[in-house]
């Protein structure tokens, strides 16, 4: 069934010609293409300074980079990959998708659409920027805790502000996807017969609007605090400095499940496709994803055990923390119980994806141990927490984006890709991931303190081990990069359906998807009686 | 340059966003300069705020002219409310920190300064009691009077309160289709906000100048002008968007089925008068 059913209506439909096509296009497809390609050089960027850091790192003693230098890289490189690289990855994700899959033409709101991925260019020139300002960049680290983050030279009000305009685009984009999804499906589409994709999304969307509005606050009491002469922060007047890091992290907490609930919605899409079986428990996974959602906004204070509260608090939030482990092992046993007996294919978004579930699996674990609010004493703010999250960053979000991007490339582009490239940058990636991050449990529990460009030679191997790893896992995404390339200028042509077991909406559009999806609404019931929906 | 898919209106390409984006860059960078000591900070900064204000009359001037055209169906009107909706509970959570940061403050910190928390008051101020409002352990000496609920803030509520009210009753004139008894309570409504933002100013000016109630009086007056002050500046922005309204009112441009515009004013007006509420019983009665 073809979207694009009359001849004038095509002949509009087309894109402007022309540059300035990306700068006013008010098209979903263009969109999203702009949000994964800035996601994709905000990999690369975030990437050469997590390199910087690697490549310090490779011995003890200072080599490279001076202190303060390393320390704006550690707090670079965490913006960066946040708010540049995975966030709007998936965005991206959710631009191209969310109407396919929905059946509808556009997003819901075109124009806002533009706007939250304008913001986004001009929030990272004013980050980036001040690494050239005097006082150097912001190097407090992410979390941006005072009073540290109030020695910050001329950046930081840029800073600031470059947090403010990154938040408004997550939410101004948030606000589109709820309302694509909840006005936008075709006729007769339930919300129980959404893909898991689209369910996930409409998730994280309300933690973007509940959770980015919070850190705004929370910044901008920084800025009060250094300019006004406000006193939240500060003791003498009454305030706290944990107080800030209850704030950030009743943030940074739904801030994670944003990063990570896309994802499962992708594998979730994934592993019935090339299990040729559908998703098991597909309730379930719904009920799941609401149930981490909740969790997630009275989880805060696990990420910050040390700090000094009350038992109480200590109790309330290590249990809470590990109640999340209910549902999200709910998620891996239902992926797993959809390839059980599944007729099985190993193309590279299903290696991706089965390599998602592992890896993340393993972050999960040892996010596990790190809730246990008695053991956390040792862990905190040590290599073992950072080798926690970037398996749940690296080898959970950003594998699931780059299985996501292998997945629907076909349906962009209208070519298969090259699977020999696609295998070979899979194994170099997962193989070199591992020697990464693995040996970051090591000398973690050792001991070994992060954000730190010095350490005790006991360290030494691992931190070698890591760094060659570090390199190997960077130069390998350049495959990815020239398979993209490759993909969009030629290749075996894709079939509307790409994967012989894909259903959904969007394969019944042709490759590559007209320029606006459904001009009109598809027939749902056909699509449901093939099988193609859930329902 | 625009097209109708499947009844759906789709603009096609806008330089509106563009200009939002660099209006807010400008506005960014202006103000970031003048925080840093730049003479020319709030010159950029006013021209990021021109370019803004410009964008704006731009943007929703595109929408109304085409909702005006009859562009849009219903389900375009539905996306605009969901939008809104959406909009209004991001501001809500906004308000949200600063309300977290108020209770935070009354329950622990000042609490646990003045001798709740044993080690931390001997540490760091020893056999100093500490009570709400407080400008704070370190400012043990310093004397200012706290904003009491009577008579401003009351009479501040009455008028939100009341505004809620005179909106209701605009709209019901809106579907009745009495455009003269619609203007007249939408004019009674911005009114009661300018009202409302003129006793603010006062009370704002009697705190900093009589009662030495500052932004730097500790914690209290730190969590007293952020949330008022955020409030006010919200109701400013309330009210310009009710003028705004009823002059479209005058020109005629809603219809009983048709007037989200009016109707997303108002919800942000009710959203605005919640807020005030908090505010009322946390801020001010139970201070």
């Amino acid at each position: 069934m073809s979207a694009v059913d009359h001849a004038e209506a095509h002949h509009h439909d087309g894109p402007e010609p022309g540059l300035l096509r990306w700068v006013f296009t008010t098209n979903h497809k263009d969109i999203g293409t702009l949000y994964l390609l800035f996601s994709l050089l905000m990999f690369f960027v975030g990437g050469v300074m997590a390199l910087i850091i690697r490549a310090e790192l490779f011995q003890p003693g200072m080599q490279l980079v001076d202190p303060y230098f390393f320390n704006e890289m550690t707090t670079l490189h965490a913006l960066v990959m946040i708010f540049g690289a995975i966030m709007p990855g998936f965005v991206g994700l959710a631009n191209w998708q969310v109407p396919m899959m929905l059946g509808a033409p556009d997003m819901a709101l075109p124009r806002l659409n533009n706007w939250s991925f304008w913001l986004l260019p001009f929030a990272f020139t004013l980050l980036l920027s001040t690494m050239f300002m005097p006082g150097g960049g912001p190097a407090g680290g992410w979390t941006m805790y005072p009073p540290l983050m109030l020695e910050t030279g001329q950046a930081f009000p840029f800073v600031i502000f470059a947090v403010h305009i990154m938040g408004m685009s997550s939410i101004l984009g948030a606000i589109n996807i709820i309302a694509t999804i909840f006005n936008m499906r075709a006729p007769g589409m339930t919300l129980m017969m959404m893909p898991l994709f689209i369910w996930t999304w409409l998730i994280t969307a309300f933690l973007l609007i509940a959770a980015m509005p919070v850190l705004a606050g929370a910044v901008t009491m920084l800025l009060t605090d250094q300019y006004f002469g406000t006193h939240f922060f500060n003791a003498a007047g009454g305030g706290d400095p944990v107080m800030y890091q209850h704030i950030f992290w009743f943030f940074g907490h739904p801030e994670v499940y944003i990063m990570i609930l896309p994802a499962f919605g992708i594998v979730s899409q994934i592993i019935p496709t090339f299990a040729r079986k559908p998703l098991f428990g597909y309730a379930s996974m719904v009920y799941a994803t609401a149930s981490i959602a909740f969790l997630s906004f009275i989880v805060w204070a696990h990420h910050m055990f040390t700090v000094g509260m009350p038992l109480a608090g200590e109790l309330f939030f290590m249990y809470a923390t590990m109640l999340i482990a209910v549902p999200t092992g709910v998620k891996v046993f239902n992926w797993v119980a959809t390839m059980w007996q599944g007729a099985m294919t190993f193309e590279t978004p299903m290696l991706f994806a089965l390599a998602f579930v592992v890896l993340f699996s393993i972050g999960g674990f040892s996010g596990l141990m790190l809730a246990i609010a008695s053991v956390d004493f040792q862990y905190q703010d040590g290599y073992f927490v950072v080798a926690h999250f970037h398996y749940v960053l690296v080898t959970g979000a950003a594998f699931a984006i780059i299985a996501a991007a292998y997945y629907w490339l076909p349906k962009w582009t209208g070519n298969m890709y090259d699977e020999q490239l696609g295998k070979l940058h899979f194994w170099t990636s997962v193989v070199s991931v591992n020697i990464l991050y693995f040996p970051q449990h090591f000398v973690g529990l050792a001991g070994m303190p992060r954000r730190i460009p010095d350490y005790a030679v006991q360290f030494t191997e691992w931190n070698m081990v890591s760094t060659v790893g570090a390199f190997l896992f960077g130069f390998s995404q350049l495959i990815f990069v020239w398979l993209v390339i490759k993909a969009i200028r030629g290749g075996v042509k894709a079939e509307g359906r790409s994967w012989e077991g894909a259903h959904g909406m969007e394969w019944e559009l042709p490759s590559p998807a007209p320029y606006h999806s459904f001009q009109t609404p598809p027939d749902i019931s056909k699509i449901v009686a093939r099988g193609d929906l859930h329902s | 340059m625009a097209a109708t898919h499947g009844g759906y209106y789709l603009p096609h390409g806008s330089h509106w966003p563009i200009t939002g984006s660099i209006a807010i860059f400008t506005l960014a960078v202006g103000t970031a300069s003048y925080f840093q000591g730049a003479g020319w900070g709030p010159w950029v900064m006013l021209t990021g705020f021109a370019i803004l204000v410009f964008m704006m009359f731009g943007w929703l001037g595109t929408v109304i002219g085409e909702s005006v055209a009859g562009s849009y169906n219903e389900q375009v009107d539905r996306s605009f409310r969901w939008g809104m909706s959406w909009f209004i509970f991001s501001e809500v959570m906004f308000f949200a920190a600063f309300f977290g940061a108020l209770y935070y403050a009354r329950i622990f910190s000042v609490p646990w300064l003045g001798g709740g928390d044993v080690e931390t008051s001997q540490l760091l101020w020893d056999g100093l009691s500490l009570n709400w409002p407080t400008a704070g352990p370190g400012y043990a000496d310093f004397e200012f009077e706290y904003m009491p609920a009577w008579p401003i803030p009351t009479i501040n509520t009455i008028l939100l309160l009341t505004s809620g009210v005179t909106i209701t009753i605009a709209h019901h004139a809106l579907k009745a289709v009495d455009r003269e008894k619609l203007v007249k309570w939408m004019w009674a409504t911005v009114a009661l906000g300018v009202t409302f933002l003129m006793f603010q100013a006062f009370e704002f000016y009697e705190a900093w100048h009589h009662m030495n109630l500052t932004l730097h009086t500790g914690v209290y007056g730190s969590t007293f002008f952020m949330l008022t002050g955020f409030h006010g500046f919200h109701v400013t922005i309330g009210t310009i968007m009710l003028i705004v309204i009823s002059l479209r009112c005058m020109k005629g441009h809603f219809t009983p089925e048709n007037h989200f515009g009016f109707e997303g004013v108002a919800w942000y007006w009710h959203f605005v008068d919640v807020v005030w509420l908090g505010l009322y019983i946390f801020v001010y009665v139970l201070v």
